[in-house]
């Protein structure tokens, strides 16, 4: 069993115990635990259930790359799924499930899948369920989804918060172990500026763990010296818990920092995404101990040497009483060594090599009585949810059962991994390394940035660099070349010195026995989390799925939460193996970032609630929405639909203000239409090209309407330009242009029309814009008083300074409702103030304000295009019958030339025309008309489509506009839109003014 | 003529890590123009009565001053009620040189983030390096603040000035306030 040692533990606080829950179940741990650890001291090593057969799974690691300890963490609106016991720190109250198991992790009824394995190989998604079809989604699906899956989906909103950090620096250590610390030191002496982050909590990385000395001293001194000396140096920033997760072009860095997952109790964002630009980077992030493939590799209590060793050393847990260790290296040996200081049994050490002489590891394990198996291999790992035994075989054979050893836990060890993931996600090229069997930074095929210079350098045992000694050196010369790259002067400074024993050469071990059949060969597992077998592997090599990233497609191999952290490179062997090539030549799957899985919360960082999305508000937001304003959002901005009384529909409200409007006074917030001032000697010339009417003509206090188009020819924005004075227009745009027609306008001014004499401002927010509309809207202007706004006075399309009721006012006589209109623009500031004014100007006027819609029906009424409505990105003016707008005098206006083209001169072109049903319903808006026949895909020909449709309260029917092929020239004709209910609508082609043709209610 | 009212009547919120504060009224004047002209450069610098600055950077004393904002646009600032009779100023000035003045006061709302961590506040927010070393007094910078456009400079070695557009106003308070949130140091 697994247990808490009484003594050990260097990173407990004994002192402090804390509650927690596994399965609802309460257990101790102590501060300073990891989940995992915490589990283990409370003999609780089944953890969970693997994806696929539902296999019992134990914790098999330490760190990020555990592929088994994934719990539902917490609950409600702290639920997360899939929480890596080895890497959530111990606190008081922690609460955590059993993930994929059913119905309880003790006794699995999914389990059936294991003894069904022979019918479930690689690739058996894709064999049995292709055909037939519908049993897919009907069968095949619902059970597989059952019994597939881990964690659950929150389904409480997180109560949580999270940030972003921005940070730049010039030199970034990633890994807080033995070689980024020297990096990181190295690299500030020189002055630069540089961020050294930690993944875990502690400094040190597995330093401490393995021992060793430094310029004669313990390890364990290096660190806190190194700690301490670059924590008083002010151009260092350190911080643990915070994970190099990314890294992209141009040296940006993804942290993700851990802020209060240990504490959660604390107030504050839970986790921080750390935005970095570094000028260099150095990735010193380790190395991950490889798993050896032998039958039962899988069963709980079988674990990595490293990681027994870590338990013991720094948690005081041991795995197990009497722990085998099995390895092909030497580096396993020491967590024979730190069992036995703990007192605990080691029976056997069995290592897959044959050595001629013993290195000094063996010797001192010998010396121990520690007894030393050389050749030998592990035939299979007896027990089921928890190692019983294990039986012993020779390494060369095909697993002939030699001797059983009883033990409760096995530490194995199959070589060490670089962590290369971070060196990768940007470029960076891998060798295999033959000696030390594994893929290592090839320093000649560095990421590089936009210089083509490297701006990754790996240091330590992610370098290859597995030996104190050698990273120690490699960090120190790591941390010397990125300061130097990030332009700093290096001196020469010594490095500390480490001593390590020699060790002897490791023997890359794929299979263990090496010639074992194919009833071990389907036990020993690859990947632990989506249950890939070394039988899978080859099966699918013998398939043809012979490259990397196919076999990986088809065994799932690395495709769980751990990215294959501790399978990749076994399944590569494995798979060189079974194409009789080698392992470079099979080559590695992707890295891609996150190095391990990170929040969404963290990615969204603040953005979230009220903040989600910047909302835009007028100067008179706040009284539109204490007045019963039904929302329409417009771009980022808020405007009122319609303004809801009591006990009114949304309906009621719309056709009250579209009558009042024409009956009395109406009153529309467009402080959102855009304004753009253009000024200068060229500004007429200017808008003679933008838009495609004469703008240069017009004179100062006039305005005039204007279309705009983009070189394509299409319809891209409309509005009302007024001539301030000889140099200066101001251009109104719509609501979603203001934005795009300024930027429009910067561009051709700034790459064409560079040398014109032309500075462009947006002044759009500047003004609060009240449109006062309706046969009263001149009473109502009179009633405040201050300026002549007499049809002689102010004619339309005339603008005028002045003031009303003492405020300071600019008003244009324009109307988009074809009533008696004005448009008066105030200084924002003045806004609200302004609309109070006119709201209390007369009770008899019958003022009232109104919404987008009745704004839309109003301008539909009168046959005014709306842009998004009648355009879409493929409408030019002539379609929409606004030829009048369109000057022919002109040389040139952008869209000009492209309109000339013959697909766009096509008398085939759908034109605008009125629609009314017979019925004088209200056409479904977007429907599409039906003509004769069939085109080539055997749809029915379509001959024309609703643009804006509504119920005009004011002519008591249906009004609507469209786009009709030849509909001009069919006045008087009926055609049919078939609707999304079933009915088909009968519709009269008629003229697109349905209200005052000849003008008279504005010509007053 | 009513008294002209800020986008958020002077909100403040001081319950986190740095204290953020709606700006009263300030005068704002866009000026596009040929910047290495003598008119252009007396138009800003005769109504701010601060020396032109350089690129990135903005000269403020109290609540006149120049800001930098592109190489060919300034962002004069001078009290608000006087923003009329200035343009008119830089007008006469520029006499017939090609340039745009206008008022933009209106258009823009503007806070204060005060506080030993307003820098930490900040650069939650924007993509800049707010490190002492590389955001100093007198300089300016135009960015992004989340999702929106955003501009400041700091006032004192504790004190930025944000300006952003008047509709966002609410927007940007809500942000400045949840990055100022209590609990959410950064400690640097």
């Amino acid at each position: 069993m697994s247990t808490r040692l009484v003594k050990g533990g260097r990173l407990l606080n004994r002192q402090k115990a804390m509650n927690f829950t596994f399965n609802g179940k309460q257990l101790r741990g102590c501060e300073g635990d990891t989940l995992a650890s915490a589990l283990l001291a409370n003999d609780q090593m089944l953890v969970g259930r693997s994806f696929k057969y539902h296999r019992p799974r134990g914790v098999v690691a330490s760190g990020a790359e555990e592929p088994n300890g994934l719990v539902n963490l917490g609950a409600e609106g702290k639920f997360e799924p899939n929480q890596r016991v080895t890497t959530t720190e111990l606190f008081e109250g922690l609460s955590a499930q059993s993930q994929n198991h059913w119905p309880s992790l003790e006794f699995d009824v999914g389990a059936i899948n294991s003894r069904l394995s022979r019918f479930l190989p690689a690739g058996f998604y894709y064999k049995m369920f292709i055909h037939p079809r519908p049993l897919w989604k009907h069968v095949y699906e619902p059970i597989i989804r059952h019994s597939a899956g881990l964690g659950r989906a929150p389904k409480a909103r997180d109560v949580d918060t999270y940030e972003h950090y921005h940070f730049f620096c010039d030199v970034m250590v990633i890994g807080g172990g033995v070689a980024g610390l020297q990096a990181a030191k190295a690299a500030a002496q020189t002055g630069a500026k540089v961020l050294l982050v930690e993944q875990s909590a502690h400094w040190g990385g597995r330093a401490p763990v393995d021992g060793g000395s430094i310029d004669g001293a313990p390890v364990e001194n290096f660190v806190e010296q190194t700690v301490a000396e670059l924590q008083s140096m002010p151009n260092v920033t350190m911080r643990n818990r915070l994970m190099g997760a990314g890294v992209y072009d141009h040296g940006y860095v993804l942290g993700y920092e851990q802020l209060r997952d240990h504490c959660p109790e604390k107030p504050g964002p839970r986790q921080r995404l750390w935005r970095i630009r570094a000028s260099h980077i150095v990735t010193a992030t380790g190395a991950i101990e490889r798993p050896l493939s032998f039958a039962g590799n899988d069963i709980p209590g079988v674990l990595l040497a490293s990681a027994v060793r870590d338990y013991v050393v720094n948690y005081g847990v041991s795995a197990g009483d009497r722990t085998v260790v099995v390895t092909n290296n030497d580096d396993a040996y020491l967590t024979a060594f730190s069992l036995k200081d703990a007192g605990l049994s080691v029976p056997v050490i069995i290592d897959a090599r044959v050595q001629a002489v013993d290195s000094p590891v063996m010797e001192q394990a010998k010396a121990l009585g520690i007894r030393v198996m050389m050749g030998h291999a592990i035939a299979s790992v007896k027990g089921s949810k928890r190692v019983t035994g294990v039986a012993i075989c020779s390494q060369a054979g095909a697993g002939a059962v030699l001797e059983e050893i009883a033990c409760d836990a096995v530490a194995m060890s199959g070589g060490w991994s670089p962590v290369v993931h971070l060196w990768s996600h940007c470029g960076g090229k891998l060798v295999w390394d033959v000696a030390q069997a594994h893929f290592r930074p090839d320093v000649d095929k560095a990421p590089t940035g936009a210089d083509g210079q490297p701006f990754v350098t790996a240091a330590g045992a992610a370098n290859g660099s597995l030996l104190l000694g050698d990273a120690l050196g490699d960090g120190d010369q790591a941390g010397k070349l990125a300061a130097s790259a990030a332009g700093y002067k290096v001196k020469q400074t010594a490095c500390p010195v480490a001593e390590s024993l020699e060790d002897a050469p490791m023997s890359p071990v794929w299979l263990m026995p090496q010639g074992a059949g194919i009833e071990l060969r389907s036990k020993a597992w690859l990947d632990y989390q989506n249950d890939v077998k070394v039988s899978d592997v080859q099966l699918a090599a013998q398939e043809g799925f012979e490259s990397v990233e196919h076999a990986k497609r088809y065994t799932t191999l690395g495709m769980a939460t751990d990215q294959g952290k501790l399978s990749n490179i076994n399944g590569l062997a494995t798979l060189a193996g079974s194409l009789n090539t080698t392992i470079p030549q099979v080559g590695t799957t992707t890295f891609r970032p996150p190095y391990t899985p990170i929040s969404m919360g963290a990615i969204a960082g603040e953005a979230r609630g009220e903040v989600f999305q910047p909302l835009r508000r007028t100067p008179m937001h706040d009284w539109h929405d204490a007045n019963g304003a039904h929302w329409e959002p417009v771009g980022h901005w808020r405007r009122p639909y319609c303004y809801q009384r009591a006990g009114e529909s949304v309906n009621d409200a719309v056709m009250r203000e579209t009558k009042n409007a024409r009956e009395n006074l109406g009153l529309l917030d467009a402080s959102t239409l855009g304004k753009l001032i253009v000024k200068g000697p060229d500004a007429g010339k200017f808008l003679d090209m933008l838009y495609t009417n004469m703008m240069s003509t017009l004179k100062p206090g006039k305005c005039r309407y204007g279309l705009m188009c983009s070189e394509n020819g299409f319809l891209i924005d409309d509005g009302v330009v007024a001539r301030i004075d000889e140099d200066t227009f101001l251009c109104h745009t719509t609501t979603g242009g203001a934005e795009r027609i300024h930027g429009h306008m910067e561009e051709w001014l700034q790459t064409e029309w560079w040398d014109w004499q032309v500075y462009v401002a947006n002044v759009t927010e500047q003004y609060a814009q009240v449109a006062v509309v309706g046969p009263n809207a001149r009473k109502a202007l009179e009633k405040l008083g201050g300026m002549d706004v007499s049809k002689e006075a102010l004619g339309f399309m005339e603008w005028a300074d002045g003031e009303l009721g003492g405020f300071k006012v600019r008003v244009y006589r324009i109307s988009f409702s074809g009533e008696l209109s004005y448009e008066i623009a105030v200084d924002a500031g003045q806004g609200q103030a302004f609309w109070d004014a006119l709201m209390v100007v007369d009770h008899d006027l019958g003022v009232m304000p109104y919404g987008t819609e009745a704004l839309h029906i109003l301008r539909a009424e009168k046959g005014f295009i709306m842009i998004g409505d009648e355009t879409d990105g493929t409408v030019i003016p002539q379609d929409l019958g606004l030829h009048w707008a369109i000057s022919k005098k002109k040389e040139d206006f952008l869209g000009k030339r492209a309109q000339e083209r013959s697909h766009m001169a096509d008398p085939e072109r759908w034109k605008l025309v009125g629609l009314e049903t017979l019925s004088g319903s209200v056409l479904p808006d977007g429907a599409y008309a039906l003509g004769d026949g069939e085109n080539a895909n055997g749809q029915k020909n379509m001959i024309g489509r609703v643009t804006s449709s509504y119920y005009s309260p004011n002519l008591e029917k249906g009004i609507a506009m469209g786009l009709v092929l030849h509909g001009p020239d069919r006045m008087g004709e009926v055609i049919e839109f078939p609707g999304t209910n079933g009915a088909t609508y009968k519709a009269r082609i008629v003229d697109p003014v349905f209200y005052d043709k000849e003008g008279e209610k504005g010509n007053v | 003529m009513s008294d002209p009212v800020t986008a958020l009547d002077g909100a403040v919120s001081d319950a986190g890590i740095a204290t953020i504060t709606e700006v009263p009224l300030q005068g704002m004047i866009t000026l596009r123009g040929d910047l290495s002209t003598t008119a252009v450069k007396n138009a800003a610098t005769g109504v701010a009565a601060v020396d032109m600055p350089g690129q990135g950077e903005a000269n403020c004393v109290e609540n006149r001053g120049i800001c930098w904002m592109s190489p060919d646009e300034m962002l004069v600032l001078c009290p608000y009620e006087t923003v009329a009779a200035n343009i008119e100023l830089m007008q006469k000035t520029l006499s017939d040189a090609h340039a745009l003045a206008v008022n933009v006061s209106d258009a823009r709302a503007s806070f204060r983030v005060g506080g030993g961590r307003a820098r930490e506040v900040i650069a939650k927010l924007c993509p800049v390096d707010l490190s002492p070393d590389a955001f100093k007094p007198g300089m300016f910078r135009r960015t992004r603040m989340a999702q929106v456009p955003a501009a400041f400079w700091m006032r004192d070695e504790d004190s930025f000035q944000i300006i952003c557009f008047r509709s966002q106003a609410q927007y940007v308070f809500d942000l400045l306030t949840v990055a100022a949130q209590p609990g959410s140091e950064v400690n640097l």
